[in-house]
């Protein structure tokens, strides 16, 4: 079941006139007859949760926006995404830019925001014409500027470019990085919901969680909330990519297995070559590296589906997270301290460097695991790195040094003794650019 | 601000009632002693100071009386808020320990270590928190990030190699001067403070970045390398300054005034910020109404006025004062009269060491033996 890309594949969808013809704007010719409050409880009841990660339920925090007497507030699209492995915003907003806007207006109207603001990746560039496009025909239309359907409800909405950093995805950070000043996190509290962009009440959300607000108002938050299973409501976007024979942007119900995920054609189609499946990454490069023999199934040997509660089922211990939904895939040739190098080399170059621990101890990671992955490692700088990540974790100002710290953490915790091998054998790991291919792939090599 | 509402907060058992809106680290100062976490980048002068350096992490045991919960994770205590009965534990706390001894690594691992040549030395935060709460080797063996020392202005310099980025030389600038010339470039790791485009700061009250920078990364030039801090003497000073409250601290040795400096409290805080004037152009005692010598009574390594004349090594004086082995920052002490500025101690890889410093001939000896070894 399809709710964001229904109607990706039609052909012309990015204009205005097609997307109308295909029932686009409903969505806010509904809501604007609701007050806000009544939007606002429709998302409440549709159990949507934030789609940029944390997964926080999005009416909850709708409601917790300050609204005191005379002061301006917000909305803000977080378009940054920069975290590896994800993509799905990138998609949305290139083929279905409507539907964002469309999701914009209805959310502003909630929310009481006049000024909107789309914050996007500064790589994104020719999306930003896309977006100014789409805009502009919403305008011309009469869907936004003064008085939207005679409401009395005034709208604009404005893309803004960052610049290149990853930590502008925060949303602090971007909130300064969109007052125009360095992308440093603030510190919290004060939360945005009280006092974010000019320290004015605020609400930051995703691409796909305002465009998911489309489907909501239009199926209503009750019929929203019976797709999907337990706290996970709805559909949700994964960008799959890694050694899968199909990646790409897949819509999900949340009921699909993992092992249906990579395997059905419907899907990921499969590891390509007949190789077999080494560990995965589901929910975007800051979330916990997962074995193959903890994917299909959890600790306790209960089937893994990709959704919120089973993918994080076991904790950090014997589970992952959910994530922004960057599906990443690895085969059986891929050498997870490489790997685990590649990402603490992203960390440490997007630190934005304010507080202590992650400042120093991304670098360090760093430097520790470009040492083991080209064999200069000791035995004692395993432990020193889960030394280093435990004393990061939980001790920043914003998430991004946890972020840095479990794959790192998880890398460790799984593949022990594949770091221990780049130690014992650091000539063979040297020569062939991959570890170990042990890890129990609970399918038979023939299935695939 | 009587309608102010009291809250009562207990912090390693120890109780003590301040107004609603009071934060947990000055809830501690309140205290005292131990119990006050060290803070490297709070300074209760500058607003949106602290939350950075991360050495006052704290556990909040019970969040208030009205919502008992713990917080889950530790918090900075120089920006979180007191609630009314809430409990807080820092040095009864194991996690705390740890935490912090993760922070003063961190801050440590790209630190030069050169507190013999280092002007700060003496009087430096960060070689009393390494003191308190460091361990007693890095384990960091890459090479440490380094910097060219950079000018900023006629009378002061940048060491980057020392920052902890701290951030208040930052809001100094910002807050003090209302010029925003100097800031942050770069992230992570190679971030840095500098002076856009090495743009000279000059305004009238620029110098107190001086005295807020806790560590050595910005001193006096025209102090640098003429004394000792623990050769010198503080006292307490003023004059009639049109621009300031010309109450400021200067710093003797024998009848030579060769430092003036805001006059700072017992956590380390000028009380009042000093114009340019004072500082770097009033250095004869007859400038000044000299009101008697500074009462100091921190923690730190001036305030025992023991070292006057001290050349050779003093552990066994530092344990008796301090009670404690010295650990890696203070080994100035077997050296202080080693000032080798001819020593690039940036390009010391790994922790550096007293033999680092040796005088010539030894230090040859020292290196061939090394190179025997490898
Ligand atoms: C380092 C870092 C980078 C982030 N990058 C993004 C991002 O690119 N896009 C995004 O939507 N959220 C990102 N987030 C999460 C945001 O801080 C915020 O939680 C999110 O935008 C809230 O939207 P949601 O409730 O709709 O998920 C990032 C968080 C961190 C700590
Ligand atoms: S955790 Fe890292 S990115 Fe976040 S504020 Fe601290 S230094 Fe900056
Ligand atoms: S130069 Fe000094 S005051 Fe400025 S950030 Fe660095 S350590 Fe802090
Ligand atoms: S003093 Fe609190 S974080 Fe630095």
């Amino acid at each position: 079941m399809k709710l964001l890309l229904e109607n990706a594949h039609i052909e012309g969808i990015r204009n205005y006139d097609i997307y109308r013809k295909y029932g686009g704007y409903r969505a806010v010719e509904k809501a604007l007859k609701l007050t806000p409050d009544e939007v606002v409880e429709e998302v409440k009841k549709s159990g949507l949760r934030g789609r940029g990660g944390a997964g926080f339920p999005t009416g909850m925090k709708w409601s917790f926006l300050a609204k005191p007497e005379g002061v301006p507030r917000h909305l803000v699209c977080n378009a940054d995404e920069s975290e590896p492995g994800t993509f799905k915003d990138r998609y949305l907003m290139e083929f279905l830019p409507h539907l964002l806007i469309e999701g914009l207006i209805v959310s502003s109207y909630a929310l009481g925001s006049n000024l909107t603001f789309i914050y996007i990746r500064g790589e994104y560039a020719w999306i930003v014409d896309i977006l100014e496009q789409a805009i502009a025909e919403a305008k011309s239309k009469g869907w936004l500027g003064k008085n939207i359907l005679g409401t009395g409800f005034d709208c604009e909405i404005f893309v803004q470019r960052g610049a290149g950093a990853y930590i502008c995805g925060e949303e602090t950070a971007l909130i300064e990085s969109l007052e125009g000043k360095r992308g440093n996190p603030r510190i919290k509290p004060p939360f945005p919901a009280v006092q974010g962009l000019w320290m004015r009440p605020t609400v930051v959300n995703n691409v796909e969680t305002i465009a998911a607000v489309v489907p909501i108002i239009n199926l209503s938050g009750e019929e929203y909330a019976k797709i999907g299973v337990g706290r996970s409501t709805g559909t949700k976007l994964i960008s799959a990519c890694g050694n899968i024979n199909k990646p790409g942007i897949y819509e999900i119900t949340m009921t699909e297995s993992v092992e249906e995920f990579i395997y059905s054609d419907e899907y990921c189609g499969g590891i390509p070559k007949g190789k077999r499946l080494k560990a995965c990454i589901p929910g975007g490069s800051s979330v916990p590296i997962v074995p193959a023999n903890l994917l299909f199934k959890t600790a306790k040997g209960e089937t893994r589906y990709m959704n919120y509660e089973s993918l994080s089922d076991g904790g950090f211990a014997t589970g992952t997270m959910m994530g922004s939904g960057g599906f990443i895939v690895f085969d059986e040739d891929q050498c997870i301290v490489r790997h685990t190098w590649t990402l603490a080399r992203f960390y440490a170059h997007e630190s934005c460097g304010q507080c202590s621990p992650c400042r120093e101890g991304t670098g360090w990671m760093y430097r520790i695991l470009k040492n083991l992955e080209h064999g200069k490692g000791k035995m004692s700088d395993i432990d020193l790195l889960w030394d280093v990540q435990r004393k990061i974790e939980g001790n920043t100002i914003c998430p991004l040094g946890d972020a840095a710290a479990w794959p790192v953490a998880a890398a460790i915790r799984h593949f022990r003794d594949e770091f221990e091998w780049h130690i014992t054998h650091a000539d063979e790991a040297q020569k062939r650019n991959f570890g170990l291919a042990h890890y129990a792939d609970p399918r038979p090599v023939s299935a695939s | 601000m009587s309608d102010t509402p009291k809250f009562k907060v207990t912090i390693d058992n120890i109780t003590v009632e301040v107004p609603a809106g009071t934060t947990i680290l000055n809830a501690a100062r309140l205290i005292g002693g131990d119990v006050t976490p060290p803070a490297m980048c709070y300074y209760s002068k500058l607003e949106n100071s602290g939350g950075k350096c991360r050495t006052c992490l704290v556990e909040v045991s019970k969040g208030s009386e009205k919502d008992p919960r713990p917080m889950p994770k530790l918090v900075a205590s120089c920006r979180t808020t007191v609630m009314d009965g809430m409990e807080v534990k820092n040095i009864t706390s194991e996690r705390v320990i740890d935490a912090r001894k993760g922070v003063v690594e961190f801050l440590l691992i790209n630190h030069p270590l050169d507190c013999p040549v280092c002007d700060q030395a003496g009087e430096c935060d960060l070689q009393d928190l390494s003191y308190e709460h460091g361990s007693e080797q890095s384990r960091l063996d890459f090479p440490k990030r380094t910097f060219e020392p950079e000018d900023i202005g006629p009378n002061i310099q940048l060491h980057m190699n020392r920052c902890i980025m701290c951030y208040r030389c930052v809001f100094t600038a910002e807050q003090l001067t209302q010029r925003r010339e100097h800031g942050v470039l770069e992230r992570g790791w190679d971030s840095q403070i500098s002076t856009y485009l090495n743009k000279a700061l000059d305004n009238e009250f620029i110098g107190n970045i001086i005295d807020v920078c806790p560590v050595g990364a910005l001193t006096d030039k025209t102090f640098r390398f003429k004394q000792r801090v623990w050769f010198t003497k503080p006292m307490d000073a003023h004059r009639d300054c049109p621009t300031c409250s010309g109450k400021v601290r200067l710093w003797f040795r024998g009848e030579e005034v060769f430092r003036v400096t805001g006059r700072k409290d017992k956590w380390g805080e000028v009380e009042e910020f000093i114009c340019n004037t004072c500082r770097f152009d009033k250095k004869r005692a007859s400038d000044w109404v000299i009101e008697g010598p500074t009462k100091v009574n921190r923690h730190s390594v001036i305030s025992q006025n023991h070292y006057r004349g001290a050349v050779e090594a003093q552990k066994d004086l530092i344990r008796e004062i301090i009670g404690k082995e010295p650990k890696m920052l203070l080994d100035i002490h077997t050296i202080s009269d080693v000032n080798r500025p001819e020593i690039h101690l940036s390009e010391i890889h790994g922790p550096s060491h007293s033999n680092d410093f040796l005088p010539n001939q030894q230090l040859e000896g020292q290196r061939k033996l090394e190179v025997g070894k490898k």
